[in-house]
This record gives structure tokens, C-alpha cells and sequence, in this order.
């Protein structure tokens, strides 16, 4: 494999407060100290960048010792939260700003879209544009005038090419834009979260555009996004960052589910031992819950052609044989999509003791992404609800998209809250 | 010695610290389109939405003419050294404008293109080399109007143009380099001081005052004129004006001085703004 970009130990730091009001003052105690030989940047009081706490260090990481290798052709997602150095990261690839340790080593040209539309310039025209913004990115005017009709092409703004783009609309802006960047002749194309702004059959075009890129012409591309279902769709490996520091890099399912475990409050085990997450009162108590597959294996990702299976233990305190457990399914969301009680076990008498109750959901019912499973124990005569922890346990329903599922080969998003598999017929 | 090696295969080494002086022109050729259609950009720009456009180019210095032989000669009599009052203010102008061009665009490369640059990469020193490149542009045009007067008044006899001419490019060339080198350090020190916007407007006119724009040299007081002297443009005028007309001065050593206070100043601005221009999106 032909590494195209390898990374050693970069890190970049940021000052925090207002960097406006830099004075004289503090620069010469800088140079002093550097001049004395303290080097201020490898300080132990810089801390890392977790925004939702209050610092108390001048200075914070923004990226802490990231090491990675990108090999040719490969489409390489970043994903982590908001502050968790993906876009540093980007600006550093791009050269931007310089990192503060470490290297970054590129082999081939880098272009890189952060924006669209950098430097369009509202008075020009749409032709003149593509020529300025098309050089901003570094191609040359024989490049542009090779390009210059599939640029048009794929924009679909061949009627307005002589307008300025002043009088475009955004979406016609965001398409040209896009457009220039998708035909620069470049071995890497770094792409930040800038297909947000169009709209959705135009973020469609984009991504597989940016496919096809890698695909056909073997170019290596660096994608950040938010949306997960953009980064399985189109993304080799996946490089996962969280408060500037290297989590893992790998294989794109295996991150995802990594990330989706890590950064969502679901998870698919759920122990009620700790005091502040007890759930119950003096009849019922929560001990665990568990999201299963087939074979009894914890799990949290599932093909939509796979069984779901819960298994709630609980802890009965007083001998009762009205005890009901629920569960309750929401997707991402929010929406509820069904509740269901156990219905079998009901007017079963439950002596005070240990006991499981395992229910299977069946395959070919939910749509893709993250569900989350509320769990209840109610009484009916008098309805009472003895305990009810929404929320906290959930698993992820991905589609393989190898023809076998109900989505069939057609690969783009299915809308609606459930995706249950029909008998089609011919009559 | 293995990891040197490894190094050399790669295209871009992206590191903290750029080597002391690093101007790479192979680089800047590769970015000609872009230089080019900045120039371009730049040259629309400005005449967009005006009813007479390019005329502008000949207009505002024929006015600021009118206005200098009106004050300056008229009202408070100030010597032209024996050239006709219209022509002596224009070779002033025409090639003062060009340096005020240059050096109040270059000054400000950074802080007027913080949004491109913090979004693209491309060699930073392209619009500082676009402005100089629109600016001669300019230049030439109310040259060619200069070039109408020196006409005018040769065929009355009133002036003698000599061989001196031909250092033309040469004294562009030294009113380029330090409008260059001085706005580059201008530039990079106001990422992070930016009490020096404001110190701009008033210097640059503070330096026409102590070039000889609108008087020639052998007004000055001799108690004063060390001020005009030490002041490496004035050569440059001075010279220019001597070539067109043949009144006033011209000394090899007062252009030599000027020739090596450009090179220092534009090496000193080239390295400055190598060394900021890495990391001032982290300050801008």
C-alpha cells in the first residue's frame, strides 16, 4: 500500500481568552522565557480541550499526539463531537495554520473544501467565478478550461453561467461551488461538514461524487461529518477523535459502534447497583439490563434482519402477583414506537427473590439508527408504575446493504419510523 | 540516517517551524493563474458601479494635479525648480500613487483576507504580488497620460527629457521593493499590534510630506533637509523627475542607498511575513 499521508505526533495548542489583547508585554516575557530556555508550549498545566469544564490553564490542546498513516485511494472519515480538534485537524492537512508539534508528511497535491465557495466573488459571474475559485484551489486556468463543462454539468447552472452569482440562489451557489472542488485534479481531497447547506437529492450527488472520486480515480478523500449514516455510506476507515486526543482508528463499523457507544448516552448493559442509578421502590427493583442477539451475545449494532432480545433482571422485595414489566421503544428521534408488556408472566405470583425476563423483538420491524428502550414495572389493580429508566439502554440498527434486506438494492436513505418487510404480490 | 532518507520521498513536510528564509518561487510560478486573476479581480472590482470606469484612472490624478498647482504653486508659491507647475506635480504624483498602492494593499494582506485564508491554502506572498502587479497596471495607464504632458511641453521647448529615462524600470522596481518590504512588515506585526492600522493612514501621508511629491529638493531648509535625504524615496522621485524634464537633481550614490535600502527592507519583510504567515489565523 502507498501511504499518502502520514502523521507523527501532531499536536496543536490554542491560547484561551481574547487573543486581541496580546500586548507588548506579553510578548517580551515570551521571548524572555524563550530566550531563558523554558519552553512554555511543553507546560504541564495546559490541559486538555474538554469545553465543558472551566479551565484554569492559559493555554489548551487542541490536538494532543495524534498519530495516523492514510494510504492511496482510501475515503478516510473523521468523527467526534463538537471541540474534539476534527476541524484543527482539517486546518492543519490544509495548511491552514501550522500544528505545534509533530509533522504531518504528504505525498501528491492536497486540495481542500472547508467552505463552499471560498472566495466566490459576488459581482463575477458564474464563469468568471470558476476560474477564480478553481485557481484559489490551486488549479491552473488549462485545468479549469478542461473541466470548465463538466463543472457546469454537474452544478446544473448552465442557464445562469453569465449571471453574478450575487443572484443566484443558495442552493445554485452551493452546487457550483461544490462542483469546482469536486473536478480539481488533486491525489487528496479534504472535505469538512460543508455539504450540510444543500439539499438532501444535492447531498446525494455529492457523496457519491466523492465515491466515485476515490473509486474511479483513486484519489484518497478526508471526510468529516456528524452524520454517521454519511460516514458508513461512504468511508473506508474512520479515525475518531475526542477532546483533541486519538481514540481509535479502524475499520468504519467498528468505530462507529465504538463512537455510538462511547458519545451516546444509551448504552447496551445497564447495572443498577450504584445508588444514584437505582431504579424501583419497596416492591421491584432494577438489578440489570441487557440488549442480546441470538446466541445470548451482549450487543449493540444489528442488521434490521436480525432479533432484538432484552433481558431484564429485577429484584422483587414483597411477594405480589401483580407485577408487569414493559418496555417501551423510541427511535433517535424520539418518536415512540411501540410499547409492549409481558403479558405471559402476568398473574404469576413473585415470591421476594431474583428473577430474568427475556423478551425477543422481531427482525425486519425497526429502520436504521439508534434506538433507545425505556423499561417499566407497573401494577394494574391500581395502575401504579413502580419504575420506569427511559433512555439509557439502546442499540443501533445498521443495513448491510448486500441486496438481502428489505431495502433490496436501492441504497439510498428509507424515510418513516419503522421498516417492516411486506408481502409484495402480483395480481 | 534511515529516517532522513524516508523524508525525501515525501512531497510536503507540514512542521511547526519554517526554516529561516524560505521564498519558494517554484511554488509562486505554479500559482501564476491565481496572481493573475486576482489582478484581474482587483482591476474589475474597482470599477464596478461607477458610470465613467476606467476614466477614473486618468481623472482622479488629473484633479489631484489641479488641485496641487492650485495650492501649492498658486497660493503658496512654492518653487517647481523651473519645470511648468502641471507637469512637475503630476511626475510626482504618477509615481508616488504607486508606491501608496502598494504599500497601503500590502499592508493589510492579512487582515483583509483573514476569511480566504483561513479557508485555503495557497502561498500567501500571491496577493501582496497581485497588488504590486494591479498597481503597475494603474501605473502605466497615468503614465501614458504623463508621457502626454512631457509631450506637450518638449515641443514648447520647456523641459529636456535625457538619456536618464531608461532607468525607468530600474526606479519601478525600487518603488515596488520597498512598498513590497515595508507592507510585509506592516502586515505581519499587525496580526498581532493592531494599533499599527491606524498608524498607517497618517504615516503614509507624513512620508509624502518628507518625500519631494510636491516640492523639489532644493526648497528644503538645510537645517531640515537631512529628514528628505535620509528618506530612500526621495531619490527615486528626484531621479525621475530629472530624466523627464532635466530640472532638479541626480546622484548615482543617493539611488545606490535607495537600491540597498530596498534590499534590506524587502528581505527583512519576506522573513517576517514567512515566519507569520503559518500561524496568524491563530491570532488574526
Amino acid at each position: 500500500m502507498n501511504t499518502l499521508i502520514k502523521v507523527e505526533n501532531l499536536s496543536k495548542q490554542y491560547r484561551l481568552g481574547q487573543i486581541g489583547t496580546i500586548t507588548l508585554k506579553d510578548d517580551v516575557i515570551k521571548w524572555w522565557n524563550k530566550f531563558i530556555k523554558k519552553d512554555l508550549s511543553l507546560n504541564e498545566s495546559i490541559e486538555v480541550n474538554d469545553r465543558t469544564s472551566v479551565s484554569s490553564s492559559k493555554f489548551v490542546w487542541s490536538l494532543k499526539n495524534i498519530n495516523f498513516e492514510i494510504n492511496q485511494g482510501e475515503v478516510i472519515g473523521i468523527i467526534g463531537k463538537n471541540g474534539a480538534g476534527k476541524s484543527t485537524l482539517l486546518k492543519l492537512l490544509s495548511r491552514i495554520t501550522a500544528p505545534t508539534n509533530g509533522k504531518i508528511k504528504i505525498k501528491g497535491k492536497v486540495a481542500s473544501l472547508l467552505e463552499v465557495g471560498t472566495g466566490f466573488h459576488p459581482e463575477l459571474t458564474g464563469k468568471e467565478n470558476i476560474f477564480l475559485n478553481g485557481a484559489i484551489l490551486g488549479m491552473s486556468k488549462k485545468e479549469i478550461t478542461n473541466n470548465f463543462d463538466a463543472i457546469v454539468k454537474f452544478a446544473g447552472v448552465e442557464k445562469y453561467i453569465n449571471t453574478p452569482v450575487k443572484r443566484y440562489s443558495s442552493g445554485m451557489y452551493v452546487r457550483l461551488a461544490f462542483a469546482v472542488a469536486a473536478h480539481l485534479d488533486s491525489d487528496i481531497l479534504i472535505v469538512d461538514e460543508v455539504l450540510a447547506v444543500g439539499d438532501s437529492d444535492f447531498q446525494k450527488k455529492c457523496l457519491g461524487k466523492m465515491k466515485d472520486i476515490s473509486s474511479n480515480s483513486g484519489k484518497t478523500v478526508l471526510f468529516v461529518s456528524h452524520n454517521m449514516d454519511s460516514i458508513s455510506r461512504l468511508c473506508d476507515r474512520v479515525l475518531y477523535l475526542k477532546n483533541g486526543e486519538f481514540v481509535n482508528f479502524g475499520p468504519t463499523s467498528v468505530i462507529i459502534e465504538q463512537y455510538l457507544n462511547e458519545e451516546s448516552s444509551a448504552t447496551n448493559e445497564k447495572n443498577y447497583f450504584a445508588s444514584d442509578t437505582i431504579k424501583g421502590n419497596e416492591i421491584v427493583k432494577l438489578i440489570q439490563v441487557k440488549v442480546i442477539d441470538e446466541l445470548n451475545f451482549t450487543r449493540y449494532n444489528f442488521s434490521v434482519d436480525e432479533k432484538i432480545g432484552l433481558i431484564v433482571k429485577f429484584q422483587v422485595l414483597e411477594e405480589t402477583s401483580d407485577l408487569i414489566c414493559g418496555i417501551n421503544v423510541f427511535n433517535n428521534m424520539d418518536v415512540h414506537l411501540f410499547s409492549s408488556h409481558d403479558t405471559v408472566n402476568y398473574k404469576k405470583v413473585y415470591s421476594p427473590g431474583i428473577y430474568e425476563v427475556k423478551v425477543y423483538i422481531p427482525e425486519n420491524l425497526f429502520n436504521e439508527g439508534v434506538h433507545y428502550c425505556g423499561i417499566a414495572f407497573m401494577s394494574y389493580y391500581p395502575f401504579t408504575i413502580h419504575l420506569n429508566d427511559v433512555g439509557s439502554i439502546g442499540f443501533n440498527i445498521i443495513d448491510k446493504q448486500d441486496g438481502s434486506t428489505n431495502r433490496g438494492f436501492y441504497t439510498n436513505t428509507i424515510p418513516g419510523a419503522l421498516r417492516p418487510s411486506l408481502n409484495w404480490v402480483k395480481i | 540516517m534511515d529516517k532522513e532518507y524516508s523524508d525525501q520521498t515525501w512531497d510536503l513536510v507540514i512542521e511547526s517551524k519554517n526554516k529561516f528564509f524560505n521564498l519558494n518561487l517554484k511554488e509562486i510560478w505554479e500559482y501564476k493563474d491565481l496572481v493573475w486573476i486576482f489582478v484581474k479581480r482587483d482591476l474589475i472590482s474597482m470599477n464596478k458601479q461607477t458610470i465613467l470606469g476606467p476614466l477614473w484612472f486618468f481623472l482622479a490624478p488629473l484633479f489631484t494635479v489641479v488641485i496641487y498647482t492650485f495650492v501649492f504653486s498658486e497660493i503658496a508659491n512654492i518653487s517647481t525648480d523651473g519645470i511648468p507647475g502641471p507637469l512637475f506635480y503630476l511626475a510626482g504624483t504618477t509615481l508616488w500613487n504607486y508606491f501608496q498602492s502598494c504599500f497601503i494593499g500590502t499592508s493589510s494582506t492579512f487582515t483583509s483576507n483573514a476569511n480566504l485564508f483561513g479557508k485555503v491554502y495557497f502561498p500567501r506572498i500571491v496577493i501582496p504580488l497581485s497588488l504590486i502587479i494591479s498597481g503597475l497596471l494603474k501605473f502605466s495607464i497615468q503614465f501614458i497620460m504623463f508621457l502626454g504632458f512631457v509631450f506637450y511641453y518638449y515641443n514648447q521647448n520647456l523641459i529636456n527629457p535625457n538619456y536618464y529615462i531608461f532607468c525607468l524600470p530600474f526606479l519601478i522596481l525600487l518603488m515596488a521593493g520597498i512598498a513590497l518590504g515595508t507592507g510585509l512588515i506592516i502586515t505581519s506585526l499587525t496580526t498581532k499590534y493592531r494599533d499599527l492600522t491606524y498608524f498607517i493612514s497618517f504615516g503614509i501621508s507624513l512620508l509624502m510630506y518628507i518625500t519631494p511629491v510636491i516640492y523639489p529638493i532644493s526648497t528644503i531648509p538645510n537645517s531640515i533637509r537631512f529628514l528628505v535625504e535620509y528618506n530612500p524615496i526621495s531619490p527615486i522621485i528626484e531621479t525621475f523627475r530629472f530624466s523627464f524634464t532635466g530640472h532638479g537633481t541626480f546622484y548615482f550614490f543617493d539611488l545606490l542607498y535607495s537600491f540597498i535600502f530596498m534590499l534590506i527592507i524587502l528581505l527583512s519583510g519576506l522573513t517576517l511575513f514567512n515566519k507569520m504567515e503559518k500561524t496568524f489565523m491563530d491570532t488574526v
